[in-house]
């Protein structure tokens, strides 16, 4: 039984936890039939309003805070990777793991196998798969069992691969410290407009696959000026993981 | 569909906060950066209520719009999403105050229960 979250998950180690709970409160108050609003009851039927004021992101900021709490105690800095699916996080990662060695490790979340694992593994840096069935996102309470699943000892990055996908995985807070977010110069420039939201919580955001930039009429000053318009605080940065050109900026960038 | 699981937490704390009585309605407050549609929450609602007490119930949704303060002229003020500029000064980098929530304000539940 894990004693973090009551969840039934066995749970073999302990860890440091934030435990921020809010407690909602309620009161009542009457409410006459004077009002003015439908209602699909019966008119003459007295209503009693109950005030409730609780975010249905409620349980997951819980895990996040803890998630929070552990990379503060274990002095990491941790990374939340978010695109569409084959913009690139896993070549990435791939790269950036083994340029970090020994100080980085990744969790990555898919639908469905251990793929992205076994490749990540292979740069010779830990790699935790996360398989979410249907799922279409990571939540915070999977990624606080995965990182039971890490072992610490020297860690300095932790870099946590996100379901492909550009719309759900931006309401989820997993705890991380930064949010970058991939678009590849395949996708199109206009891909931070059609999905605003996700981009305007990035921190960083990384034009990918730069070297097929030209064959495929990709237009570089349109791209940037659609993400400036939707995340104009965030940061930009363009590479290629297949020529290097980029990676240099990218590694100072978590550096920093 | 994560607004499956979302109305599945929000439900949840409705039904706990009637106590026993069968809900009239939900009032919930979404925040266009949330990243939630709001026809996925009404279909998710339809979808989980029939058998519990929410069953036959209301699902009142307030729309919010993103707020914004700007750190230059200290303007606070609300914009379209993907349009986040300072209607005062123009400066594109306000700080987010609002827009992201998604909560359960308030029920309603018979009085005579």
């Amino acid at each position: 039984m894990c004693d973090h979250c009551g969840c039934g998950h066995p749970h073999d180690h302990s860890h440091e936890h934030n435990h921020n709970h809010d407690h909602s409160h309620e009161h009542s108050h009457n409410h006459g039939d004077g009002h003015d609003h439908a209602h699909a009851h019966a008119p003459s039927e007295p209503m009693r309003t109950i005030d409730v004021r609780k975010s249905a992101m409620a349980q997951n900021q819980r895990h996040a805070d803890q998630n929070r709490g552990w990379f503060r105690a274990k002095g990491l800095t941790a990374f939340n990777l978010l695109s569409s699916p084959g913009a690139g996080k896993t070549a990435l990662l791939e790269a950036t793991l083994k340029h970090l060695l020994p100080h980085a490790a990744a969790i990555v979340g898919d639908l469905q196998t251990e793929n992205d694992a076994i490749r990540l593994r292979a740069s010779g840096a830990q790699a935790v798969q996360i398989t979410t069935g249907a799922t279409c996102h990571l939540d915070a309470h999977m990624v606080l069992h995965a990182l039971e699943k890490i072992t610490t000892d020297g860690l300095k990055f932790l870099f946590i691969e996100n379901v492909g996908n550009l719309v759900c995985p931006a309401s989820y807070d997993l705890g991380e410290h930064r949010r970058v977010v991939l678009l590849s110069v395949t996708e199109g420039e206009d891909k931070p407009l059609k999905y605003p939201v996700i981009f305007h919580h990035a921190d960083l955001v990384l034009i990918t696959k730069c070297d097929l930039a030209e064959a495929v009429g990709f237009q570089r000053e349109d791209a940037l000026k659609n993400i400036r318009q939707v995340a104009p605080r965030a940061k930009i940065l363009e590479l290629s993981v297949k020529t290097g050109a980029g990676m240099d900026a990218w590694f100072a960038w978590l550096a920093g | 569909m994560h607004e499956l699981s979302l109305m599945n937490n929000l439900l949840t704390d409705a039904i706990a906060a009637a106590n026993g009585a069968p809900l009239r309605a939900l009032k919930v407050r979404v925040g266009p950066l949330s990243g939630v549609v709001i026809e996925s929450l009404q279909f998710a609602f339809d979808a989980l209520t029939p058998g519990t007490p929410a069953e036959g119930a209301r699902l009142d949704i307030e729309e919010t719009a993103p707020l914004f303060h700007c750190p230059h002229c200290q303007t606070s003020y609300t914009t379209p999403v993907g349009n986040y500029q300072c209607p005062a000064c123009l400066a594109t980098d306000g700080e987010l105050r609002g827009g992201c929530e998604l909560d359960l304000i308030s029920i309603e539940v018979p009085d005579h229960v």
